[in-house]
C-alpha cells in the first residue's frame, strides 16, 4: 500500500472539490451498469432511458426537478448540522412533523389571504421540524446522548406518531386509509401546469410547483447563514474545535441547539413540497425516504449549498429515470435503483478517500511542473 | 566487563523540522533503576518510544545485552524482553484484570487450560512483588495506582526483563508513590532493569542509581546518582544558555488590577490542580510564572480567564469579583472588560487551524463592531483589517484567505497575538507565547509583550521557558504541585535558584 502525502495547500480547489467528485461518480456508475448488465439488460441503453426520462420531454423533466426539491430541503439540512460536526440523521422524522406543521397551519388558517398563508405555512414547517429537532439537540449538548443515536430514534417515533394521528385522530373519517382531508383547493401552491398554461405550453399533470423557488431561496439562506454571519461561524468554530470555541466565548450548548433547529426546520420544510405543493393531505409515510437520501445529497455536495443544488439534481435525475427504465425494462426492480444510490454514496462517501491521495497527488505534480517549465 | 542491557548508539529521530532526538548515545546496566530527566519536550518520552518499537529511529542502534535487534513493533520490543508503562494507560476498562493482561497473548480459542495456568502464574508473581491485586476485578473499579499495577503485571507477564515506566507519579497520590517505589525497588532486586522517565528530582534521587539529563533532545550528561546531587541535576536540567536580553525600561507600577484570593482549581479529572494561590497582578507589570509544566499553570490560566470553574476563592479585576465557586464571568464578558487571554495550547484553544487566517484574525471579537453588524459578519473590514494587522505583526505569508493550518508556528503564535494584543486590553494572560517559535519571531513577541507593559497592561506571563520568564518579568512566582513555592523580584535572581524552586526542592 502506497503511502502518498500530498501538501493540502498546494492542491487546487477544484480537484477536490469537482475532479474528485465526479471520479467517484463516474465509478459508481460504471459499478452500477455492472449490475444492470448482470441482470441482463443493456446498461448504454439504460442511460439512454435514464437521460430521456428525465430530460427527454418536458414533463419528465418537471418530474426531475420536483424530486430536486426533495432533496435540495434535506441535503441542506444535513449539511447545516454537519457544519457543526453534528450528524443529523434525522432528516426523515423531521419531514415527517414538518409536513404536520404545514398542515396543521393551513387547516386551520384557511381564512386568511392566500399569500399570508403559504407564508405562515412554510413558518409552520419550519417550526415543527426545528421542534422535532430540538430534543436530540438538547439530549447531546446537555447529556451528551449522541445525536446519531437518538435522531435515528426520533425517525421511529416521528413514524409512530404520525400513524397514531393519521389513523385516530386527523384521519378523513369519510374513509379508511391513513391520510387527512384535501386542504381547501384555493391555498394549494401553484404548480408548474398553471405557468406553462399561461406560456402556453400545454403539459399533462407534474408534482412540479412553487416549492422549488423555496428551495433554490433555501440554497442561498444557508449560504448566507454558514458563511456570512456571525452563527454561522460560531457554529463552525464549535463544530471545528470546541475547546477553542469555549475559549472564545462561544457556547457549545447553544450552538448546537441552533445547527440542530435550523436543520430540523429545513428538513420541515419537505413538508411544503409534499403537502401544500402536490398531495394536499397528509399521507402515511410521505417523507419517503428523501431524508436519508439527502445525507448522500449533502455528502455528494461536500456540505456546500453550491455542491448540494448539483447532486440534488442528480438524484432527480436517478429519480425520475430509474421510474422510466424499470417501466422500460422488466429485468430491472426499482430496488435496482436503491442500489445504484447505495453505490454513489459508497464511493462518494465512505469510499471518498480511495483516490483523493492519488488524485491530488498526480495534479499537484503536474501543476508543480508546469511552474517549473 | 558484561555489556550493558541496553545500549543505545547515535539514535536520531525528527518529526517534521523538529529533531526530537540528536545523537543519543545510552548505556543501561542491568539490575539498575536507571533515571532519564529532562523538561518536558526535551525528547525522553521520544526516545522511550524508540526503544519500545513505537517510532521507528531515523539512524542509530539499538542493541540488547550486546547483540544488535531492529525494533519495528511494540510486539518486537516485548519479544526482546522490553515492556512499557505509558502515560495514559491502554487498558480496557470493562475488562477483568485478568482479561486485559492476558490480551493478544490467549493463546487458545476457548478459554480453558492455559487461562488457568496463566492465571497461576500471575498469582505467583503478584506474590512475589507484593503487588496486592484481586486478578478478577473490572479496571473501572480499580484506582489509578491500581490499574498502574496492572500494567507493570502485564509487562513482567509478558517477559519484560527491561521495564520503562514513564513519569509514572505524574498521576498518582502521595501514598501510591510510596507503594510504587516499593514494588521497583523489589523488581530491581529480582534482577530486573528499570528505566523511570520523569522530571522530578526527588524521584531521581530516591529511586535511581543511575541518571541520564536530556535537554532539547540531546544527551547532556550520565552519572551515578550518588555522585551528583539535586542542585547539580537541577542546572543540567535547566542548562545555562545565554539570555535573550530585552530592552526593557524601568517599572512604573501602577495600581493593583488584578487580584487573586486563595484560589483553588480542579482539572477535568476532578483532581486540584491550583491549591490555595494568592496573586496580585498592578498595571504596567509583568509578572512571570515559572514552573514546570503541569504544576497547575495551566489551569491557573483558564480560571482567570473564564474557562475553567473555581473550586473554591475568588477572582478580583478592578475591584470588582469576576469568579467565585457560584459564579463566573464567561470569556466574551471578560473581553470586554479589557481582558485578552494568549492560550498555552495554539492548537487545541488559540485557533481553529482549518479556518482562515481572517476568520482566527477576529475569533472572539466577531461580533462586535465592525466585524459584524447586526448579526452579519462584514468582510470587507474584516479582510482590510486582517491585512493591516499581518503587516504590522509580520506574519507570512500575509494572505488573509489562506487555511491557518498552513501557517508556520511562529506565524501562527502571531495571528493569535495580534488578535489579543490589538484590543489594547488592560490585563493581558500570556501561556508558553514562544512554544515552537522560532528565534526570530521570539525576539519580536517579546518586544511586543513589553510594548504592552510599558503602556501599563498588567502582563500575567506563563512559561517553561526560564530565559523567558528571566528576561521579560519584573516580579517572578514559581508553582509548583499546585502551590506557590517562591515570589522573587527579578533582580539578582539566578536560573539556579528558580530552578530548585521549580523542582519542589527549596
Amino acid at each position: 500500500m502506497s503511502n502518498i502525502v500530498v501538501d493540502k495547500s498546494k492542491v487546487p480547489w477544484w480537484v477536490s472539490n469537482v475532479i474528485v467528485p465526479l471520479v467517484n461518480l463516474t465509478l459508481a456508475l460504471l459499478v452500477s451498469g455492472l449490475f444492470v448488465f448482470i441482470a441482463g439488460e443493456n446498461p448504454i441503453e439504460a442511460v439512454k432511458l435514464i437521460i430521456y426520462g428525465s430530460f427527454g420531454y418536458i414533463q419528465g423533466f418537471a418530474y426531475t426537478l420536483y424530486y430536486t426539491t426533495n432533496f435540495i430541503f434535506t441535503g441542506l439540512a444535513f449539511a447545516v448540522a454537519f457544519h457543526c460536526r453534528l450528524f443529523n440523521i434525522g432528516g426523515e422524522g423531521q419531514a415527517y412533523i414538518g409536513g404536520l406543521g404545514v398542515f396543521l397551519v393551513a387547516i386551520n388558517l384557511s381564512f386568511l389571504p392566500v399569500p399570508i398563508v403559504w407564508l405562515l405555512a412554510i413558518f409552520g414547517a419550519f417550526l415543527f421540524g426545528a421542534a422535532w429537532a430540538y430534543i436530540p439537540a438538547y439530549l447531546q449538548s446537555k447529556r451528551g446522548s449522541h445525536v446519531v443515536i437518538t435522531t435515528i430514534m426520533f425517525n421511529f417515533i416521528a413514524s409512530s406518531l404520525m400513524i397514531f394521528l393519521l389513523v385516530d385522530v386527523i384521519r378523513d373519517t369519510n374513509q379508511m386509509a391513513p391520510h387527512t382531508v384535501k386542504l381547501p383547493e384555493e391555498i394549494w401552491l401553484p404548480s408548474f401546469e398553471a405557468f406553462s398554461g399561461i406560456l402556453g405550453i400545454k403539459i399533462r399533470y407534474s408534482p412540479l410547483n412553487l416549492t422549488f423557488l423555496l428551495a433554490i431561496a433555501s440554497l442561498f439562506f444557508v449560504w448566507f447563514l454558514v458563511w456570512k454571519t456571525k452563527w454561522g461561524y460560531e457554529m463552525r468554530a464549535v463544530g471545528h474545535n470546541t475547546q477553542a470555541a469555549i475559549y472564545a466565548g462561544i457556547s457549545p450548548h447553544k450552538n448546537i441547539i441552533i445547527a440542530m433547529c435550523i436543520s430540523g426546520g429545513l428538513a420541515g420544510l419537505l413538508g411544503v413540497n409534499e403537502i401544500l405543493g402536490v398531495s394536499h393531505k397528509i399521507q402515511a409515510g410521505f417523507p419517503a425516504g428523501y431524508g436519508f437520501t439527502g445525507i448522500a445529497v449533502a455528502l455528494m455536495g461536500r456540505n456546500h449549498p453550491i455542491g448540494i443544488l448539483p447532486a440534488a439534481f442528480l438524484f432527480g435525475i436517478l429519480y425520475q429515470g430509474g421510474s422510466e427504465v424499470t417501466f422500460e425494462m422488466p429485468n430491472i426492480t426499482r430496488y435496482m435503483f436503491v442500489a445504484v444510490q447505495g453505490l454513489i454514496i459508497l464511493f462518494s462517501g465512505a469510499l471518498e478517500n480511495l483516490f483523493r491521495p492519488q488524485i491530488e497527488s498526480f495534479f499537484v505534480r503536474r501543476l508543480n511542473r508546469e511552474v517549473n517549465a | 566487563m558484561v555489556s550493558p542491557i541496553l545500549e543505545l548508539t547515535d539514535i536520531n529521530k525528527s518529526f517534521g523540522h523538529v529533531q526530537a532526538n540528536k545523537n543519543i548515545n545510552l548505556k543501561i546496566n542491568k539490575g539498575t533503576i536507571h533515571g532519564i530527566i529532562g523538561e518536558n519536550g526535551a525528547g525522553k518520552s521520544t526516545l522511550m518510544s524508540i526503544v519500545f518499537g513505537l517510532y521507528q529511529a531515523n539512524s542509530g542502534s539499538i542493541k540488547i545485552n550486546g547483540k544488535e535487534i531492529n525494533l519495528r513493533s511494540p510486539r518486537d520490543s516485548i519479544i526482546n524482553g522490553i515492556g512499557m508503562v505509558h502515560q495514559h494507560f491502554m487498558l480496557v476498562e470493562n475488562f477483568t484484570v485478568l482479561e486485559n493482561i492476558i490480551l493478544g497473548f490467549e493463546g487458545e480459542t476457548v478459554f480453558g487450560e492455559k487461562l488457568q495456568k496463566a492465571k497461576e502464574d500471575l498469582e505467583k508473581l503478584c506474590q512475589t512483588y507484593n503487588f496486592n491485586i484481586d486478578l478478577d476485578a473490572t479496571i473501572s473499579d480499580l484506582s489509578v495506582g491500581f490499574r498502574q499495577r496492572v500494567e507493570i503485571l502485564k509487562s513482567l507477564y509478558r517477559g519484560a526483563e527491561i521495564l520503562i515506566l514513564d513519569e509514572p507519579t505524574g498521576v498518582l497520590t502521595p501514598q501510591e508513590v510510596d507503594e510504587l517505589f516499593k514494588i521497583l525497588r523489589s523488581l530491581k532486586d529480582e534482577g530486573k532493569t528499570i528505566v523511570l522517565i520523569t522530571h522530578k528530582l526527588i524521584e531521581i534521587m530516591d529511586l535511581t542509581s543511575e541518571v541520564s539529563v536530556m535537554r532539547q533532545g540531546e544527551m547532556v550528561g550520565h552519572t551515578k546518582t550518588e555522585d551528583t546531587s539535586k542542585e547539580q541535576l537541577a542546572e543540567m536540567m535547566v542548562g545555562r544558555s545565554v539570555l535573550l536580553r530585552v530592552d526593557k525600561k524601568d517599572i512604573k507600577k501602577g495600581e493593583t488590577i488584578f487580584k487573586v484570593n486563595n484560589l483553588s482549581v480542579k482539572d477535568d479529572l476532578d483532581v486540584t490542580r491550583v491549591k490555595d494561590v494568592n496573586l496580585e497582578i498592578c498595571s504596567g507589570e509583568i509578572l512571570g510564572i515559572a514552573g514546570v509544566t503541569g504544576n497547575g499553570q495551566t489551569e491557573l490560566l483558564e480560571a482567570l480567564s473564564g474557562i475553567r470553574k473555581v473550586e473554591s476563592g475568588s477572582i478580583e479585576l478592578f475591584g470588582e469579583k469576576i469568579s467565585d465557586q457560584n459564579n463566573f464571568l464567561n470569556p466574551r464578558m471578560l473581553k470586554e472588560k479589557g481582558l485578552a487571554h494568549v492560550p498555552e495550547d495554539r492548537q487545541r484553544m488559540g485557533l481553529i487551524s482549518d479556518f482562515k487566517a481572517h476568520e482566527n484574525l477576529i475569533f472572539g471579537y466577531h461580533d462586535q463592531e465592525p466585524y459584524s453588524k447586526s448579526a452579519i459578519l462584514n468582510n470587507k473590514e474584516i479582510t482590510e483589517y486582517s491585512n493591516k494587522v499581518m503587516q504590522e505583526y509580520d506574519v507570512r505569508p500575509n494572505s488573509p484567505n489562506l487555511i491557518t493550518s498552513n501557517f508556520s508556528g511562529g506565524n501562527q503564535q502571531k495571528i493569535i497575538l495580534s488578535r489579543e494584543l490589538n484590543e489594547n486590553p488592560k490585563v493581558l494572560l500570556v501561556g508558553q507565547p514562544t512554544r515552537g517559535v522560532d528565534i526570530g519571531a521570539i525576539e519580536f513577541i517579546h518586544q511586543r509583550l513589553i510594548d504592552m507593559r510599558d503602556k501599563g497592561a498588567a502582563i500575567l506571563l506563563a512559561s517553561v521557558e526560564l530565559d523567558e520568564i528571566l528576561s521579560l518579568s519584573d516580579r517572578i512566582i514559581v508553582m509548583f504541585d499546585g502551590k506557590i513555592v517562591g515570589e522573587k523580584e527579578n533582580k539578582n535572581v539566578t536560573d539556579r535558584e528558580l530552578g530548585l524552586l521549580m523542582a519542589g526542592v527549596a
